[in-house]
């Protein structure tokens, strides 16, 4: 899986924050438009396209979003 | 993988018992305004639920549903071979509560009456355990009574919870009949996510101390004591979305089970973003997926036979049906169950 990829799909999810501020290094839970809804958006979209479980405490632990990419590449 | 197939046994009746008293998320003081107020009601779907006033226990609900079916049904109380009880609001830590219904309902001493510990997952749990009780002809009929107090498990100053949960108790009704197709059931479970929804205190690995009844903030609205139920909302959405479909699809292919034949699909009313987005992976029409979450939260193991009754009462009564259900949540427990049904007995919705 490729972290580009995985940035976009993370993006996708955000409906006012546009996909140019959501980069690599981005702290999520920063974000004006992040919210409980969105990390269940995100889990969503975790599970559909990389077939891997998130739990609450993944969501919660993880800073950035690569920190995200990395804890679902290596369940992936 | 845990798939069972139990001949010889049909459904003949379902009933629902709730309390009169509505509790609506819109006039909630949990919410710090408006906008998080809304918020909540349109990514839940929940708009109300009914809370039993004190006094009033689980087993209370659902003798009410079992007496307005048994009567229904003309059975006679001298039929009635057993009775389990599904739950995890029990009357009393001891006797189990199977037992005191046995009496309360009149039924013979010569029954047997049980209690099945599992939340959301109960009903499906409680089906493959009766027929399964039924199946080899030694009982002719039994009943499964599941039903929850949840409003009294979830703080009531906890307001990622609380808005979520209802009261309800259920009773259905089934009967050895030789030769009908009976049930096809997948059952799992996660123990690993154990406390994934969990009240810590209260039980014999924790028990009650004065420490249990000090309320704790615990970080994003949740405040509660030691002797609420916590609910990592997060964990239990990906556990659901991830689990939910694998168990339906699992279910239709172990048994070849064509699921555009499906008439209805009652799923364990859990919350509308987290119920659709197991929908849309089943690419499950919507008009097939009743829902009754509005109205009636997140009811635990009454949750499946509350939405037949609310939703498919006509259907039920007037033709034949093929159902196919599935229930996820505590423990972590789910399962999935097929089954046909020919106009069965169905109650109006019961209010106490």
């Amino acid at each position: 899986m490729e972290l580009n990829e995985f940035i976009e799909n993370f993006a996708n999810q955000f409906d006012d924050t546009d996909a140019s501020e959501i980069k690599a290094e981005t702290v999520y839970k920063e974000l004006d438009e992040w919210s409980s809804l969105l990390a269940l958006s995100v889990i969503a979209m975790v599970d559909e396209e990389y077939d891997v479980a998130l739990k609450g405490d993944d969501i919660r632990s993880a800073q950035t979003v690569e920190d995200l990419y990395n804890l679902v590449k290596e369940r992936a | 993988m845990a798939f069972l197939k139990i001949d010889n046994v049909s459904i003949c009746g379902i009933a629902a018992c709730v309390p009169k008293n509505i509790e609506r998320n819109s006039e909630s003081p949990l919410f710090a305004d408006e906008k998080e107020r809304q918020n909540l009601i349109e990514s839940t779907g929940i708009e109300e639920k009914r809370v039993a006033p004190e006094g009033c226990c689980s087993s209370d609900l659902c003798f009410s549903a079992a007496d307005k079916l048994i009567a229904d049904l003309q059975w006679s109380k001298d039929e009635i071979d057993a009775l389990v009880f599904v739950s995890q609001t029990p009357d009393y830590i001891l006797p189990a509560t199977a037992c005191v219904l046995q009496n309360r309902l009149g039924l013979k001493k010569d029954c047997l009456a049980f209690d099945i510990s599992l939340g959301c997952s109960g009903w499906v749990y409680g089906m493959s355990v009766i027929s399964s009780l039924l199946s080899n002809g030694g009982i002719k009929k039994a009943l499964l009574l599941c039903g929850d107090l949840t409003t009294r498990q979830n703080c009531y100053r906890d307001k990622t919870s609380y808005p979520l949960f209802g009261d309800a108790g259920t009773a259905t009704a089934l009967q050895y009949e030789e030769g009908a197709d009976g049930f096809r059931i997948h059952l799992a479970t996660d123990g690993a996510g154990a406390d994934t929804i969990i009240i810590p205190d209260g039980g014999y690995r924790n028990p009650t101390t004065e420490e249990s009844l000090k309320f704790e903030d615990l970080g994003d609205g949740k405040i509660m004591t030691r002797l609420h139920s916590r609910l990592d909302g997060m964990s239990v959405f990906s556990f659901a979305i991830s689990k939910a479909p694998k168990s339906v699809k699992g279910l239709c292919e172990h048994f070849g089970i064509d699921m555009n034949e499906i008439d209805c699909f009652p799923f364990h009313q859990a919350n509308m973003f987290l119920n659709e987005t197991v929908r849309k992976k089943l690419k499950i029409d919507a008009e097939k997926m009743p829902y009754c979450m509005k109205e009636f939260g997140n009811t635990s193991c009454a949750s499946l036979p509350l939405t037949l009754v609310v939703t498919r009462r006509e259907e039920l009564q007037s033709k034949p049906m093929k159902v196919l259900g599935c229930a996820f949540g505590v423990g972590l427990s789910w399962g999935s169950i097929y089954f046909k049904t020919e106009k069965i007995v169905v109650p109006e919705l019961i209010e106490i």
